[in-house]
């Protein structure tokens, strides 16, 4: 059984990672455990988790910008903003459905793992782009001040943005400032059916040159539609495009987008709450919600490609896929072995990008490694900043790079 | 000016080398690629901070990657210093030379590669200019977002040193946001590729970090952008305000209210009239202060955002409300704007200062900003990117005054100062270079900066590329 330790303070947490840093123990870095069981499999016999480390530290709607402690739950931060009629535009998923865990979100673990919802195709970009600054430990047991809160910084190296998506391999985040924004007072979805995916994919790009600033493009082929506003969705395939903004820039440019994309299939609108309802199951992957430990994977692909990807795989294995980001994003279920191997090498031919995978039975993950193996040279240089950041090597080693991979 | 900053020692070994170095460089470029005499290296003697000069020991100026890579395994093994310089625009010194050191210029790799639209991606040399991008893909409707003022001129493998923004950057964000991959030449000539066509990068976000780095861990060759639609239609309107309180008191209410305009830039009275005299856009004359709001979309929404804004301008007492009927207008407002510098330059010597400060600390630092050049006895005018609170206070004085000019440097570190203990930042897009060197340790603790310097050393243990930028020279470890 791992030992959990949840220091109270800053502070604490600087002693309890220089105590092991000093004696080599490895710690595998936590929040809320919504992610348990995500990533390489970790050797360590304690967790350090920051879930005594909450609240919101300051936040002034006028400047756009908020800062809280790692372990605050996000939904106290969705709240507050909420308040003040602003949230967070990287939309972060939840991982708890297709995870099957329980446990509380944090807005540590938020970045530490770069969770991003629909909308990082577009403006808004990934979780990353909105992270300003951190305060964290380092392997040393140091408190490293990071970054600003001020949405324009360049003094220095952009440390904190390295910690984003680090998956709690180079330190320990006490406390995070970010960027937060308007929410939009107004939504609405288009719904083009039937499409094939290749048509699916074309159109979604089309749709991003026209100056109608789309927030949401995701194809939800025939086998999922049914995981969707209960089994509501018209039509065969659904193509959904979101429009949000103003009352009236919203209606306007559905105008606009009904008027393109009606020679391409038949057009569904949905209103304001149907369209939050479908972006956050979306978001947070309804279909592969279903407590198994099926492999599942998270294809970071050049959109354009994804049909081709998906296509490709379909004609080796039992393949389930939906498409976001334009099909930036596909997530891809497998009825039986992983299918790795060859799942990377179609995405190398396909105009590259990455696969992770997200879940899978233990033996699984004790075999197929989670994220994608790394150029040696970029390898090389990965380990060389771990070492700088965490000398002892005692950060949830392995989590990010099989121990027999790292350099 | 005094010479305040210093320099390093060049290192004898290295310059009693030259011939030798000279002619070895030159077996690894193709001839009309190395440049070394005298005359010839005057250009690259300084770059836009023009208060110091050093000439180099020669300049490179590659055409291929392979010949970047070549360059930096001989300088690697040799032992010699590089410094990466763009078009050498930098307003902090981030691209000067040193006499014991190559500099080496991407200007020859000035090719767009890949226009790939249904990926929104562009793949070009690092030499393109940063204007060069949006306008290849104008007519098919797209742009790059960043735009820096110097974007006729800078490159994008500037802009990615020095992680460059511009006007409307509130609601594109800066170079980090829109850059999708990088090839990078690392010291020894190793090359990598960072990121891509794909969204989320896989592995530690080492993008992020090249970002900004100031040239400091390796050559960029090759960048891969973000590009985006184009909006319907974009439309600057001036608005007039009393004083710089109530335009800034505006700015706060606007972003409070959940609007975001593409641009909100901001001039004090002094940077008021130096403009109209050069630009003769109109800009009212008897403001305190101006702001240009830029709103974008169709006809309608623009509209709608306009009324809002102008309701909030009006609880601020605003003066005077001027919206551009025509292009030609537009270009007016925005040219008197654009050329603030080069219009202050025509008047006085001026270092350009880039402080960052919380949105709601604009008033206070303004104020504390004219005491502080009152108490030394200068003038100083102030534009700026108001959105993001991005200051730009510019310090007029003689440069041919050696004290004068020791005024401008102390006043100059003052100010931002200030703008860390307001709780913002040194720089939001100049850079550190070598101007704010100094200066890092009043807004980062010592371990702040050992953790970074540690991380830059990940990348050139030996320290040789853009080696004496960004960190204080003494204290560094790896
Ligand atoms: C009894 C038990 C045993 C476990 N054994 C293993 C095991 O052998 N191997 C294994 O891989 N997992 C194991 N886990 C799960 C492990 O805790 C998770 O992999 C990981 O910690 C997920 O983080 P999270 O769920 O807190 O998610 P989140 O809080 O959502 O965090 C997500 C990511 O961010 C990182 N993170 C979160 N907070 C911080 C922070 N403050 N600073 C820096 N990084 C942060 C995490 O490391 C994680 O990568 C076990 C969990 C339990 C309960
Ligand atoms: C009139 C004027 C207006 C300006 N307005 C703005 C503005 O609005 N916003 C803004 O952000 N900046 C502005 N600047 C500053 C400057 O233009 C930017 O910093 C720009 O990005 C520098 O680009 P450059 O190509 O000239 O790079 P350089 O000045 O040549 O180099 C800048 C830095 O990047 C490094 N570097 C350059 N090329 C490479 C490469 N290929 N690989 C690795 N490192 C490299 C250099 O070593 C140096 O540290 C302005 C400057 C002027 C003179």
């Amino acid at each position: 059984m791992t030992e959990l330790l949840t220091p109270a303070s800053e502070a604490e947490a600087a002693d309890i990672i220089a105590g092991h840093a000093a004696s080599g123990t490895p710690l595998a870095l936590c929040g809320g455990n919504t992610r348990t069981g995500f990533g390489n499999p970790v050797a360590a016999a304690a967790r350090l988790s920051s879930s005594a480390l909450s609240g919101i530290v300051a936040y002034q709607p006028g400047e756009m910008v908020m800062t809280a402690k790692a372990g605050t739950p996000l939904a106290e931060i969705e709240a507050a903003l909420a308040e003040n009629g602003q949230f967070l535009a990287f939309e972060p998923m939840d991982h708890r459905g297709i995870m099957g865990t329980e446990g509380t979100p944090t807005i540590g673990g938020v970045f530490a793992a770069n969770v991003s919802g629909p909308r990082r195709f577009a403006l808004a970009g990934a979780a990353r782009d909105h992270l300003l600054g951190s305060r964290f430990v380092n392997g040393r047991g140091e408190v490293i001040r990071a970054g600003g809160r001020v949405m324009k910084n360049v003094t220095g190296l952009d440390l904190s943005r390295l910690m984003a998506g680090s998956h709690g391999t180079l330190g320990f985040l006490t406390e995070v400032t970010f960027k937060v924004l308007p929410a939009p007072k107004a939504a609405a979805t288009l719904i083009v059916s039937d499409l094939t995916e290749e048509d699916a994919v074309k159109l979604m790009a089309a749709a991003m040159a026209l100056p109608l600033e789309v927030s949401g493009a995701a194809h939800l082929p025939y086998s999922v539609r049914a995981a969707f506003l209960g089994g509501a969705l018209a039509g065969d395939a659904a193509t959904c495009f979101r429009l949000e903004g103003l009352a009236e820039s919203v209606s306007a440019r559905l105008e606009k987008l009904s008027a393109y994309a009606g020679p391409f299939g038949p057009l569904t609108r949905l209103g304001d709450d149907e369209t939050k309802v479908l972006w956050r199951e979306i978001r947070d992957v309804a279909p592969y919600r279903d407590g198994t430990l099926r492999p599942l994977w998270r294809v970071s692909a050049t959109p354009s490609e994804a049909a081709h990807i998906v296509g490709a795989m379909r004609l080796e294995a039992a393949v389930d896929a939906f498409y976001d980001w334009q099909g930036g994003l596909i997530w891809m279920r497998m009825d039986g072995a992983p299918e790795a191997e060859s799942l990377r090498e179609k995405l190398m031919k396909h105009g590259g990008g990455h696969a992770t995978l997200m879940r899978a039975a233990p033996e699984v993950r004790a075999l197929v490694p989670a994220f994608e193996p790394e150029d040696p040279a970029v390898a090389a240089l990965s380990a060389r900043i771990r070492q700088k950041l965490d000398p002892a090597g005692i950060f949830s080693p392995g989590k990010m790079q099989r121990q027999e991979n790292a350099a | 000016m005094t010479g305040a900053i210093a320099f390093k020692t060049p290192k004898p070994e290295i310059l009693a080398r030259r011939d030798t170095i000279i002619s070895d460089l030159g077996g690894l470029l193709p001839t009309d690629c190395l440049i070394h005499e005298a005359r010839e290296l005057v250009p690259f003697e300084t770059d836009a901070f023009l208060a110091y000069t050093r000439v180099p020991l020669a300049v490179c100026l590659p055409e291929t990657t392979e010949q970047v890579a070549r360059v930096l395994a001989y300088c690697h093994e040799n032992g010699i210093p590089v410094v990466p310089r763009g078009a050498g625009t930098s307003l902090s010194g981030g691209a000067i030379g040193q006499e014991d050191a190559i500099i080496l210029g991407l200007s020859r790799m000035n090719r767009i590669l890949d226009i790939d639209l249904p990926n929104r991606a562009a793949v070009v040399q690092a030499g393109v200019t940063n204007i060069a991008i949006s306008e290849a893909v104008k007519p098919e409707g797209f742009f790059y977002a960043p735009d820096p003022s110097s974007q006729l001129a800078c490159t994008i493998g500037g802009n990615i040193g020095m992680n460059s923004g511009g006007a409307h950057c509130l609601k594109y964000g800066v170079t980090t946001n829109n850059l999708m991959g990088v090839k990078l030449v690392l010291t020894d000539g190793t090359v990598i590729e960072l990121g891509g066509k794909a969204l989320d990068a896989a592995g530690l976000d080492l993008l992020a970090l090249v970002c900004g780095s100031e040239g400091q861990f390796g050559i960029i060759t090759e960048a891969t952008v973000r590009l985006l639609a184009s909006p319907e239609g974009a439309r600057p309107v001036l608005f007039g305000f009393p004083t710089s309180e109530s335009a800034g008191a505006c700015v706060t209410d606007i972003i409070a209210a959940g609007i975001i305009p593409v641009a909100i830039e901001f001039m004090d009275k002094p940077a008021i009239e130096i403009c109209e005299a050069f630009a003769k856009a109109g800009y009212p004359l008897d403001a305190g202060a101006l702001l240009i709001i830029e709103v974008e979309g169709s006809e309608d929404e623009m509209e709608a955002m306009l009324a809002r804004i102008i309701a909030i301008a009006e609880t601020h007492g605003v003066m005077a409300i001027r919206r551009c009927q025509s292009a030609t207008e537009a270009a007016l407002i925005w040219k008197g704007r654009k050329s603030a510098f080069g219009a202050t330059g025509r008047i006085a010597d001026y270092i350009c200062m880039d402080g960052t400060v919380p949105l709601s600390q604009l008033s206070h630092v303004l104020k504390k900003t004219s005491e502080i050049t009152d108490r030394y006895g200068l003038r100083v005018a102030n534009v700026f990117h108001a959105g993001d609170g991005n200051m730009h206070p510019l310090i007029l004085y003689n440069i041919n005054d050696p004290e004068d000019a020791a005024r401008a440097e102390e006043a100059g570190a003052e100010i931002l100062k200030l703008c860390v203990d307001a709780g913002g930042c040194l720089t939001g897009e100049h850079g550190v270079g070598i101007e704010k060197r100094d200066l890092m340790r009043h807004q980062y603790g010592e371990a702040d900066l050992r953790q970074q310097m540690a991380v830059r050393a990940a990348f050139d243990a030996e320290w040789m590329l853009n080696p004496s930028k960004v960190f204080p020279l003494e204290g560094r470890d790896d």
